[in-house]
């Protein structure tokens, strides 16, 4: 017998919020005036994901008490949510009702333009021009037909991150730069009985990013923008991206029943293999260098063998080898939300901020000035891989929606799993988008 | 209970007081006393009645309703697509094996805790040395929650963990399997950490239907030259029908809604292959994290449906004997 009281208590949360939400309506709109900035006092609720004590969430704290002192009449008040609780039931909750959080953290891509099309985001693009100029084409991650809804606090591009030590140990000269030279690399690895690559296919989405660079080196630029765009997945550059997926899996580069490992946050995943010296490699985004800390037993030798490089090209392939993969986090103002609040966004990101945010070492500043905060040489290499991308392809699950992003992944895991095929996770993903 | 019941009952409380009241005062009184009772049970129960009715009745009657629409849970749900979740939902493999795996849980708790716990609950019921720290036993995994214990098996059955270490040693490395890895063994790996949980629930309500059998029959018993099997399986277990019953149709109930231990020690990527999926992990994985919203909703009433079906058929046909008077009405 089973007490399901977690089951029940979903249930009744999805249920009561609706309950909440049928009573409300959407309020009447009365944005302040600029000349009124600062003269009445306001609140501000920020909603953002540093939940775990640490330098994130003690940073955040300081910049809006930093704030409220430059600007007395605003008052911060900080929700520190688990990025899964934020994302996926409370923030979609409050938005619902008339009270959602005035700030709050925004990822862009497929979800945004739904949140741009339910009317729930300001609009900012007048307000913002100089730190969009500041970003650069990051920033158009937060952007929806051409308009501002977000600016981001965090950008970076994903590569490989990989033990230099081994590398050396293995006869491995240079970080690999193509596939072949990758596949060199994964037998040499073999032979010296190291695991070649961790992958945390267990959480589904670091599995699913290894198809992504896939179809980022089998697609044409078009091809990738046409497919967040149009939700149209009709090249068959998305079935070539799973064959070669394929045939990768096949040379078994990874670590034996990586279905069931988890991909970060606890010693047996694949952030912990790699961290504490089981494994010699692992594709994962910018954030990995604070995430790896966390996991390592030994922090000083963790920075000792640390390396990163882009992901390696597809030789004869359509792709540009000099486009990357990537995705930050940004923070978005409620419809409704005092102007303060677009005030405040642009403090988050303006260079004095973003430099303190950087020196926090939990991912990589967006605005340029504070690029010389980053110290550590793993992460300068991802700064100037990022700068030197030709192209940035939001992740692709970000890009075209939880809905077709959840059925994508599973698609693309049961490849890994051996029971799934490259037809078959195009197909999902367009019964998905009908769903 | 009949209404005559209702008044008769304050009235033989009054008498029970030496006052011998006039016939015309005990009838004004007994109005009183009725009066009384009836603000009582008003009072009592509207808390309780407007809360079930607020969270349960009207959620249950809004999941009904999104059911009904295609919702990504932006803005209200204005696409109405009828009964489109529910075939979708049964046309979905995934479901289909999540379908299978609350079977197998369901089925699985039935025949493999049962007769341990018969088992066991008679042999604690016997006198012996020690006898209180094994009942303590038994029953401390079911007083531990129910993540906790989804949490330690899941470290103890890691790749090289504990468990493959300890059946190493003994000889048995052979059958060390990738416990919650491989496709085909996960759901049997869940099927028992839940067994080892729940067996001391079972063991518990049976030793308390142990005690409720009369210590004459099974001495009656014995006098009359029965061994102490034939007691058991001629006195004992049939007296104890009815407690078994309740228990099967508790752990019935509660492994068809079972969520907890499986989205804590299953990691996401088995359970969307189906291969750990229930019906309620099912519904979380795509109501929220697929955010099909009006799609979660259908897969909830499914699960509701099925439960109440499940429920109102164990009721009818075996329970039926053992409630009779308070839920089925009077025996004829």
């Amino acid at each position: 017998m089973a007490t399901k009281r977690r089951a029940s208590a979903v249930l009744a949360l999805l249920m009561t919020s609706v309950v909440v939400l049928a009573g409300c309506s959407g309020g009447g709109e009365e944005a302040a005036p600029q000349s009124e900035l600062y003269k009445d006092p306001v609140t501000l609720s920020w909603w953002h994901n540093a939940s775990q004590d640490g330098p994130g969430k003690t940073y955040w704290e300081k910049v809006a008490k930093d704030f409220s002192a430059l600007h007395p009449t605003v008052k911060i008040e900080i929700e520190a949510i688990e990025t899964n609780q934020l994302q996926r039931t409370r923030l979609p909750a409050a938005l619902l009702s008339s009270d959602p959080p005035d700030i709050f953290q925004a990822w862009g891509g497929g979800e945004m333009s739904e949140q741009v099309e339910a009317d729930y985001l300001k609009e900012i693009t007048d307000q913002t021009k100089t730190e969009v100029g500041d970003i650069g084409s990051a920033a158009e991650i937060w952007q929806v037909k051409g308009k501002q809804y977000g600016l981001p606090f965090r950008m970076g591009i994903e590569g490989v991150w990989y033990n230099k030590e081994m590398f050396a140990k293995a006869g491995i000269a240079a970080p690999p730069t193509t596939f072949e030279e990758l596949n060199t690399a994964v037998t040499k690895l073999k032979a010296i009985n190291v695991i070649p690559i961790a992958v945390g296919a267990g959480d589904k989405w670091p599995a699913a990013h290894w198809w992504y660079n896939m179809a980022l080196r089998a697609c044409s630029v078009d091809a990738l923008k046409k497919a967040s765009a149009e939700k149209n997945f009709d090249d068959p550059c998305f079935v070539k991206a799973g064959q070669d997926l394929k045939a990768f899996i096949d040379t078994k580069p990874f670590q034996p029943n990586f279905i069931a490992t988890p991909g970060q946050n606890d010693p047996t995943s694949a952030n912990g293999m790699l961290a504490n010296g089981k494994a010699a490699m692992e594709l994962m985004g910018d954030w990995n260098r604070g995430t790896l800390d966390t996991v390592t037993t030994d922090k000083a030798k963790l920075a000792s063998f640390l390396g990163w490089f882009p992901v390696p090209a597809i030789s004869g392939s359509p792709g540009d080898p000099k486009a990357a993969l990537g995705g930050g986090d940004g923070f978005s103002c409620a419809k409704n939300a005092p102007a303060e609040c677009v005030e405040f966004l642009k403090y988050i990101v303006s260079p004095e901020v973003q430099k303190g945010y950087a020196e926090t070492g939990t991912g990589l500043p967006v605005a340029k000035g504070a690029a010389d905060a980053v110290k550590d040489p793993a992460l300068k290499s991802i700064l100037e891989a990022t700068s030197g991308a030709s192209y940035v392809q939001l992740w692709l699950d970000t890009a075209y929606g939880s809905t077709v992003g959840n059925a994508m992944n599973d698609a693309i895991v049961a490849i890994f799993a051996g029971n799934g095929t490259p037809e078959k996770v195009v197909s999902a993903m367009k019964a998905a988008a009908s769903k | 209970m009949t209404s005559a019941n209702q008044i008769r009952m304050p009235a033989g409380g009054a008498s029970a007081s030496p006052a011998g009241p006039h016939r015309a005062g005990r009838d004004s009184a007994r109005r009183a006393d009725n009066r009384r009772k009836w603000y009582e049970i008003i009072g009592l129960t509207t808390p309780a009645v407007l809360i079930y009715v607020m969270f349960v009745l009207v959620p249950m009657g809004f999941a009904v309703y999104y059911s009904l629409f295609r919702w990504r849970g932006v803005g209200p749900p204005t696409e109405f697509v009828g009964l489109r979740n529910y075939t979708l939902a049964f046309q979905d493999p995934i479901f289909l094996d999540a379908l299978r795996n609350n079977a197998i849980i369901v089925f699985g708790s039935l025949l493999i805790q049962g007769p341990i716990a018969l088992g066991v609950a008679l042999l604690l019921n016997r006198r012996f040395r020690g006898r209180a720290v094994f009942r303590l036993l038994v029953f401390v995994p079911y007083v531990l929650a129910e993540v906790t214990v989804g949490i330690m098996w899941k470290l103890l059955l890691t790749g090289d963990g504990t468990v493959d270490a300890l059946m190493r040693s003994l000889g048995m490395g052979g059958l060390v399997q990738a416990w919650l890895a491989d496709l085909d063994v996960v759901i049997w790996t869940l099927l028992a950490i839940l067994t080892w949980k729940y067996v001391g629930f079972a063991i518990i309500l049976l030793l308390a239907g142990l005690s409720n059998v009369p210590d004459e029959l099974t001495e009656a018993a014995a006098i009359d030259g029965a061994s102490w099997w034939q007691i058991q399986r001629h006195v004992t277990i049939p007296l104890l029908g009815p407690t078994i019953r309740i228990w099967m149709f508790l752990s019935m109930i509660g492994s068809l809604q079972i969520f907890d231990m499986i989205w804590v020690t299953s990691v996401p990527a088995v359970r969307s292959l189906g291969a750990s999926a229930t019906m309620a992990t099912y519904m979380v994985d795509n109501g929220f994290f697929a955010r099909l919203w009006g799609y979660g909703n259908a897969v909830a009433v499914i699960l509701f449906v099925i439960s109440f079906v499940a429920a109102l058929l164990f009721q009818r046909f075996l329970l039926r004997r053992d409630i009779e008077g308070a839920i089925t009405g009077r025996a004829k």
